[in-house]
């Protein structure tokens, strides 16, 4: 595994995106078949599943380091990475060998069958042989995460690099339900058939948020639909059989069983993009009835008969068995529009509705009104854009609506992880009640990095009481914490949840008198829950 | 028995020889560790520290009473026997024992156990309480075994220099820039180095230290007059206009915290070398072991946990409230840049 320790550190070292790409195309020439393939799983997210326990791991590399497990603990908030504190710890290698990636996943994927002290052995015998950065990408591989800082657009632009071909392809390739077990360097790469497999999505395209004094032009040349809020998801309906794919790549066929009733009014050959949602009585239902469908991988019928979906449909990709990306999207528009038609009323699908307006005065004033049909804004989509790949600008902008927002005081902290270790960056917040502070939202981002160490030193100096690694902290500080919706919760002390909490302003201004109140936040419930 | 030394509000008190050793407040008499800004501070009515260390402290405090010692000699100050004994932190650095009575109790300032090949090495000093610092007191803090660091370092700078870039190197300017001076191999290419770090090797120089030959960057200074370079600097002077005029070049920070990969990619650096001035976990408890002592005080740093640690390995430890910073870990601004 040394020659993809060696890449891991060539790309963690440096910032330059240039060197990281250059480094692992050449992984991608020099590398074994079997260690390039693998190399794409992990970086587009197919990593091999969890060996062990990461309470198990701790345990064993306390023990393996001889110091006590309190004071692992205590170590790895600092650190913000389990594999990266394990790696750190245990004493400096006994052994020196040389495998490959994939003999260590092989190696791992054998351990996953083996008896408890057969598997401890053979870990810690691994942990003995390799230096600290095998140490760290094995023990990643062994707690089943594999977030290093290397997107697979990077790795797809390396890859594009390394075998002479178009990245957008090579995206199309590489989407789907594969694994390096169940394919090859050869057939997933080299061979030139994206269609070989049945269920193979294409690569979503995405839209970046629309600058608010951004001239678009003549708003003619847009279409204006709503941005529903619901799950975008691809519905690919091939050979007879149906798959459904998040913008995660993940399938989710079997959580929307509904959807399988398509099959029998779409002609195969048919790709739509669209969103999954709630859908009753002619209208989207609030994320909430949604959300109790996410997670659960089979339906009760209750649910099913409660919290209906159907597939909101935005876009044809393909259309009689013909990838149609690269046409106007007005064409793919009319053509859409023209199969969903031939579906009998009481199939689970939809068209996206045009919002029309005479000037962009008129779609502001649409976007406005975005709450009360239970969407999140605008979707604006160039009339001649074709369906590009991935997070593009230009022709496609999302026109959010402006989030609602409430002034909360900070009352605990706690330390980030990974590239926010050692800074405190997650905080939880509450609203005044009476003389009482009653938290209700925790919010991560948001603020500089300036702020954060700013917010980090007071900290430190205005712990009042630690609860393991949650420091409570003197009621001082307000922040505006900006959110998309705000729904009852019976989970949550204060009775409400929001969506996307996230810190917008830092309200030095305000002191915690002046924060906003439980009944203010009711009242907001009221209005748009 | 009565302590030896006690802790106030400003400072480590030796009530027997009425003195403080590293105060934060003024107060009449100070025996100073070393040179750190947060160690030797303005304002006390007279002060004494080892013959090598008063250089640094004369040019940072101006014009101060400064009595001075060499190491491992015996004075007495009212009814306590103090001496001062190397470090290993800075070069002058030192660790302050003080006996009465029979009994003796040492105050290490800031120290490592690494002979880094400038400073005086660290030398064990036997005593009944030890007081200690544990900026890096946790077991994920281990340094790098110098030859490879130093491998590490030219090996960055020959491959930047190889591609016509400069390479800028960030670190405190007071020790850890001398001794990665030390460290660099001249044959690379030129050295230059930011004043705040010039000012300190020419204090260092005058008092006999062997450093290589350094180039001061000035408003005048054109990075293509000098290929290849090496650029010393504050940490706080990465990112900063001065470091403008240095376009494309490579950057590290030198740091115990590069030990952390979080904090090692939040600089947002291209390189990250762990070394430190300061003891790591295992530097830490053999400095503390090889004392013999039984009651130990933590200063700064993990405080409570390595307190609760060394509680554990049967030590009476406890910890004490100081205004000692250690090796700061974000602030970018370093007190010595100024």
């Amino acid at each position: 595994m040394r020659d993809f320790a060696t890449l891991f550190t060539r790309v963690d070292q440096t910032t330059r995106t240039n060197a990281k790409v250059a480094a692992l195309a050449e992984f991608f020439a020099t590398a074994a078949p079997q260690d390039r393939l693998w190399c794409i799983a992990l970086f587009s997210g197919r990593r091999p599943r969890r060996v062990i326990t990461t309470t198990t791991l701790r345990e064993w590399a306390a023990e393996r380091a001889g110091i006590p497990l309190w004071l692992f603990e205590e170590s790895y908030p600092v650190v913000g990475d389990l594999a990266e504190t394990i790696s750190l710890v245990l004493p400096p290698a006994t052994t020196e060998e040389d495998h490959p990636l994939s003999h260590w996943i092989d190696r791992l994927a054998a351990l996953s069958q083996a008896e408890d002290d057969s598997r401890k052995a053979g870990i810690l015998a691994a942990w003995d042989s390799m230096e600290r950065t095998e140490r760290l990408l094995f023990t990643k591989l062994l707690t089943g995460g594999f977030r290093v800082g290397l997107s697979q657009k990077l790795m797809t632009r390396a890859l594009a690099q390394a075998t002479g071909q178009d990245e957008a392809a090579l995206t199309h390739k590489l989407m789907g339900s594969w694994t390096p077990r169940t394919t090859s360097w050869e057939a997933l790469i080299e061979a030139d058939d994206p269609g070989a497999d049945l269920s193979r999505p294409y690569p979503f395209y995405l839209a970046h948020q629309k600058e608010p004094d951004a001239d678009l032009g003549p708003v003619t040349d847009w279409f204006a639909e709503r941005k529903w809020d619901g799950i975008r998801g691809q519905l690919i309906l091939r050979g007879g059989s149906h798959h459904l794919w998040s913008r995660g790549e993940e399938l989710m066929t079997d959580r929307f069983p509904e959807l399988a009733r398509l099959i029998d009014y779409l002609p195969a050959g048919t790709v739509l993009d669209g969103e999954v949602l709630a859908f009753s009585d002619e209208a989207p239902l609030p994320f909430n009835a949604l959300q109790k469908r996410i997670g659960r991988k089979t339906v009760p019928k209750r649910l099913l008969a409660e919290n209906p979906v159907i597939l909101m449909a935005y876009d044809l990709l393909e259309d009689a068995g013909r990838d149609i990306r690269h046409l106007p999207f007005a064409e793919r528009r009319t053509r859409l529009a023209e199969l969903v038609a031939t579906a009998p009323p009481g199939a689970p699908l939809r068209l996206s509705p045009e919002v029309t307006a005479a000037d962009w005065a008129g779609l502001a004033a649409e976007r406005a009104r975005s709450r009360a049909v239970n969407a999140e804004g605008l979707m604006l989509k160039r009339r001649d854009s074709p369906y590009l790949a991935g997070r593009k600008r230009g022709d496609w902008w999302k026109w959010k609506v402006d989030p609602l927002t409430i002034d909360a005081v900070m009352i605990y902290a706690q330390a980030g992880s990974g590239r926010r270790a050692t800074l405190f960056t997650d905080f939880t917040f509450a609203v005044r009640d009476g003389a009482a502070l009653v938290p209700f939202t925790k919010a991560y981002s948001g603020l500089t990095d300036a702020e954060f160490r700013q917010i980090t030193a007071w900290v430190r100096k205005n712990t009042l009481q630690r609860f393991g690694p949650v420091r409570q902290v003197t009621p001082e500080h307000v922040f505006e914490i900006a959110f998309e919706g705000i729904q009852t919760s019976p989970r949550h002390k204060s009775g409400v949840a929001l969506r996307f909490p996230r810190m917008s302003r830092w309200r030095r201004d305000k002191p915690v008198s002046e924060a906003n109140t439980l009944d203010d936040l009711r009242a907001m419930l009221d209005a748009y829950g | 028995m009565a302590n030896v030394l006690t802790f106030t509000d400003r400072g480590i008190y030796c009530p027997a020889g009425d003195f403080h050793i590293d105060p934060w407040r003024p107060v009449d008499r100070a025996l100073i560790t070393h040179g750190h800004a947060d160690h030797a501070r303005p304002g006390m009515g007279r002060y004494l520290s080892t013959e090598a260390a008063a250089p640094v402290i004369r040019h940072r405090l101006g014009d101060i009473a400064l009595d001075t010692v060499r190491y491992g000699e015996g004075r007495r100050i009212g009814g306590a026997q103090v001496s001062f004994h190397p470090a290993g932190h800075v070069p002058g650095s030192a660790q302050i024992r003080v006996e009465v009575a029979g009994e003796v109790w040492v105050a290490s300032g800031d120290y490592k156990v690494v002979d880094d090949g400038l400073s005086e090495p660290f030398e064990p000093v036997r005593c009944h309480a030890f007081i200690t610092e544990c900026t890096f007191g946790l077991p994920v803090f281990n340094w790098t075994p110098l030859p490879e660091l130093r491998a590490q370092i030219n090996a960055w700078w020959s491959a930047n220099a190889a591609e016509g870039r400069p390479s800028i190197l960030g670190a405190y300017s007071l020790g850890k820039a001398q001794r990665l001076l030390h460290d660099l191999d001249p044959a690379i290419g030129p050295i230059l180095t930011h004043g705040a770090i010039e000012n300190t090797n020419a204090v260092l120089r005058g008092q006999g230290l062997s450093l290589p030959d350094t180039t001061l960057v000035t408003p005048d200074t054109r990075a293509k007059d000098h290929p290849g370079a090496m650029v010393l600097a504050p940490p706080s002077a990465l990112g900063s206009a001065w470091a403008r005029r240095f376009a494309g070049a490579s950057t590290a920070f030198a740091s115990g915290w590069m030990a952390l990969r979080g904090v090692r990619r939040r600089r947002a650096a291209d390189r990250g070398f762990i070394v430190s001035d300061h003891a790591d976990w295992r530097g830490l408890n053999s400095a503390i072991a090889a004392t013999g002592a039984e009651r130990i005080f933590v200063t700064h740093g993990y405080t409570s946990v390595f307190r609760r640690w060394l509680s554990e390995q049967g030590y009476d430890a406890a910890i004490v409230e100081t205004d000692y910073s250690g090796e700061s870990l974000d602030a970018p601004d370093d007190p010595e840049a100024a």
